[in-house]
């Protein structure tokens, strides 16, 4: 087992544990935005580090890999901005804790200006 | 043993995207599902050792199914009208 | 190096599930929309996984075409609902 073999190992455990974080703060976070914070930020990492890693265990395919690395970089930033921006404007705004005691959702947060009722457009 | 395992659970994802995207009412909701159906079906064919047909359902399934449905989504309906169909057909028949 | 590809399956089909289960419960069409995101990011990732198991050059094609064209849909929905389109 050489020094790339170690250095691949050790990537590809990053980013598999990123990419199961980021479905887990899929299913976890409370409201529209910080689902998509967690599901792209988390998997943007997870992703990018795992090709890395197949590239490192793999010399020969590191070119392609740097390939896809680029193509991930640009693409999930582009995707997140324009999922928020659409968000934002049908009137959905983000998380703000206050003392607020009625609008309360599964997680026991406060969240007063989301509008959690099925849209209908 | 874990190949089986593999196979398993995406035939079970597919078939749960498959059943969702029938039996919604809101279609686009069911062009969404089209797409998950589309990104496991590559993975099939991908584990079947074809991966021209893998590239092939990719560039397809992913891009231009759901720009043409979201096209059409727009310039008609997006909540499918379940209102006195019997009514409906009689008027078609008509 | 079996035992690191076995548990990297096993966590990135266990975020795939996690993500299906917020795509069939989620209120919103926004929701849905991040959980579709982020099933192809992890899929990229899993088609590159297993082009390594299999030592096969032209496999990574598959996960490159994914590459490129997955955010296409995301952001045709997203403009349509921003009532753009």
């Amino acid at each position: 087992m050489s020094i790339m073999d170690i250095i691949g190992g050790i990537l590809l455990i990053i980013g598999s544990t990123f990419l199961f974080l980021g479905g887990l703060g899929i299913f976890r976070m409370p409201d529209v935005f910080n689902r998509l914070q967690a599901g792209t930020k988390a998997t943007t990492l997870g992703g990018m580090s795992l090709v890395l890693g197949v590239g490192f265990l793999q010399p020969d395919w590191i070119w392609k890999s740097l390939i896809i690395i680029i193509f991930i970089a640009y693409s999930n930033p582009i995707s997140s901005h324009a999922l928020a921006r659409a968000t934002y404007r049908r009137g959905h705004y983000p998380y703000i804790k206050s003392e607020d005691k009625e609008n309360m959702d599964a997680y026991q947060e406060v969240v007063p200006h989301t509008k959690e009722k099925e849209d209908k457009a | 043993m874990i190949y089986f395992i593999l196979i398993s659970l995406l035939l079970l994802l597919m078939i749960a995207a498959s059943v969702y995207s029938i039996a919604q009412k809101d279609l686009l909701y069911a062009t969404m599902a089209t797409g998950i159906i589309s990104l496991i079906l590559s993975i099939l064919y991908y584990l079947l050792q074809a991966p021209d047909v893998a590239l092939t359902e990719a560039a397809i399934g992913v891009a231009l199914t759901t720009i043409i449905f979201v096209i059409t989504i727009r310039n008609t309906v997006r909540m499918e009208d379940e209102t006195d169909k019997k009514e409906k057909f009689k008027s078609a028949v008509k | 190096m079996t035992y690191i590809i076995y548990y990297a399956f096993i966590l990135m089909a266990l975020g795939m599930i996690f993500s299906a289960i917020r795509f069939v419960k989620g209120p919103t069409a926004a929701d849905r929309t991040v959980a579709l995101d982020t099933l192809t990011t992890i899929g990229v990732a899993a088609l590159v996984l297993l082009g390594y198991m299999f030592k096969r050059f032209i496999y990574v094609d598959v996960a490159l075409v994914y590459a490129v064209l997955g955010f296409i849909g995301v952001i045709v929905i997203a403009r349509y609902l921003e009532g753009a389109l």
